[in-house]
């Protein structure tokens, strides 16, 4: 399976999804939800997340993936864009780095940069999105866990759900085997055993045009069955909403689900959720250094509003606590139910 | 084409209060408070309504505790299980009659 850019797809042009993005479900708008609110526009609250996304390339091509990412695609940061990320990290009070991609530990510069940043706080929070079957795909990855424990990683794993099946069919085939394989090994060195210290966190998003339900239920569900099948342990799991963009639009599109499936958004919409949303609190890094409001924007390129403050290198944080989130329709994704965020559910 | 179900119409369920307010009020109320986490976790009293889906035959239900089941994590062998269930009683329902045939047959026969 090729990436939507290898294909030519016409999604793989942002204009053409902020076109369909832009439409309003029946007659409703984002915007519109949260005027009602008076929350428009929407403002920061505080920047305590750097979310980086070192890059596109990844081993696995799934079709939900909003970042359209695969071992086709070669963007990737370089060095020099994370020196300036260190420089943020260094002088400013960043809680948690969160570092996402595609794969990133398949950029050459990841563990010198984890060593980096470690070298720089001791005490944030560095969480990597780890695919899992990374650790299993080379054996130049093996001692990840390892790596990973050293620096006191929190380690986010995707795991759509407990069995091959579904798994598969969402993320590519073999990948369910061997991300237990790949778990088995973070559990091996500690990671998500009780009282070690060493955070596994499982993520779930719907395979299929549907949202997810309960956090807590799913999480006893999950923690059940991967215990009694495989005898893997975690600590919590993230229900994460798939929002319409990129390779998940173009599922939702192909399938006629879209309709539907925006419809359920709004109709979900929750005023609490609304105020949680994670892009008040966060400020994503694109693998070339432009700054945005959160990964999703990202992948539609666009870009923080704050005008002299729009690359890591040129980092003002005065503007960028006082600028205006993007909001499109793709946002009603983070408030459906429970809420959305790279946390899982925020209510 | 015309058919006596659109599903279109299920969005129309929360309105049909438009005809009897009060009546409407309070079986969504009810229903809202059915659906609640309770003795039965809210997994398996959604189950249980697509297997009940399935026995009176409503296509509505079908495709509301189909997506309902799915959100709630319930898989496909989980969700064919809970419509054999239905399928079962509905069948058993059928049967166990049989025996007041064979009652009868039994009565009438030297």
């Amino acid at each position: 399976m090729k990436s939507l850019k290898a294909l030519n797809h016409p999604l793989s042009r942002v204009e053409q999804e902020i076109a369909v993005l832009d439409q309003p479900v029946e007659g409703k708008t984002f915007e519109g939800f949260l005027q009602e609110q008076a929350l428009f526009p929407l403002k920061p609250t505080t920047i305590d997340i750097l979310q980086i996304n070192m890059g596109k390339m990844c081993n696995q091509v799934c079709k939900h993936c909003h970042v359209d990412a695969g071992p086709d695609r070669k963007e990737i940061m370089t060095r020099e864009t994370m020196q300036h990320c260190l420089e943020v990290i260094r002088k400013h009070t960043i809680k948690t780095i969160d570092l996402t991609g595609g794969a990133p530990e398949m950029n050459p510069d990841f563990r010198w940069f984890i060593e980096e940043i470690r070298a720089i706080t001791q005490t944030a929070a560095i969480i990597v999105r780890c695919n899992l079957t990374i650790i299993v795909a080379n054996p130049k990855y093996y001692d990840l866990p390892e790596f990973f424990k050293k620096h006191r990683i929190e380690v986010v794993s995707s795991l759509p759900y407990f069995s091959a099946v579904k798994t598969d069919a969402q993320r590519g085939e073999g990948v369910f085997g061997k991300s237990i394989r790949a778990l088995e090994m973070l559990n091996a060195v500690g990671y998500g055993v009780a009282d070690s210290g060493l955070t596994l966190n499982l993520v779930y998003n719907p395979s299929g045009a549907f949202l997810p339900g309960s956090q807590q239920e799913l999480e006893q569900q999950f923690k059940k069955k991967l215990a009694d099948g495989y005898g893997i342990v975690f600590n919590a799991l993230f229900t994460i909403t798939n929002l319409p963009i990129s390779r998940y639009l173009a599922y939702l599109m192909s399938s006629g689900n879209y309709e539907n499936y925006m419809e359920k958004l709004v109709s979900a919409y929750n005023p609490v959720a609304a105020m949680n949303v994670m892009c008040r609190s966060t400020i994503s890094v694109g693998w070339d250094g432009f700054l945005y409001d959160c990964d999703f924007n990202q992948m539609l390129e666009l870009k923080v509003t704050a005008p002299d403050s729009q690359h890591i290198k040129d980092w003002n944080s005065e503007q960028l606590h006082q600028r205006e989130i993007i909001v499109k329709q793709h946002c009603f994704g983070c408030t459906a139910g429970s809420g959305s965020s790279c946390g899982g559910a925020t209510t | 084409m015309k058919t006596y179900y659109n599903p279109e119409d299920l969005k129309k369920f929360g309105k049909i209060g438009e005809f009897q307010k009060s009546m409407a009020d309070k079986f969504f109320a009810y229903y809202g408070e059915v659906f609640q986490e309770g003795a039965l976790t809210a997994r398996e009293k959604s189950l249980i309504a697509l297997a009940v889906a399935h026995a009176v035959q409503c296509p509505y239900c079908i495709d509301a505790y189909t997506v309902d089941s799915m959100e709630k994590g319930c898989d496909e062998e989980q969700m064919m299980e809970a419509v054999h269930v239905a399928a079962a009683i509905r069948g058993g329902a059928s049967l166990v009659h049989s025996t007041q045939m064979m009652n009868k047959v039994k009565e009438i026969s030297m």
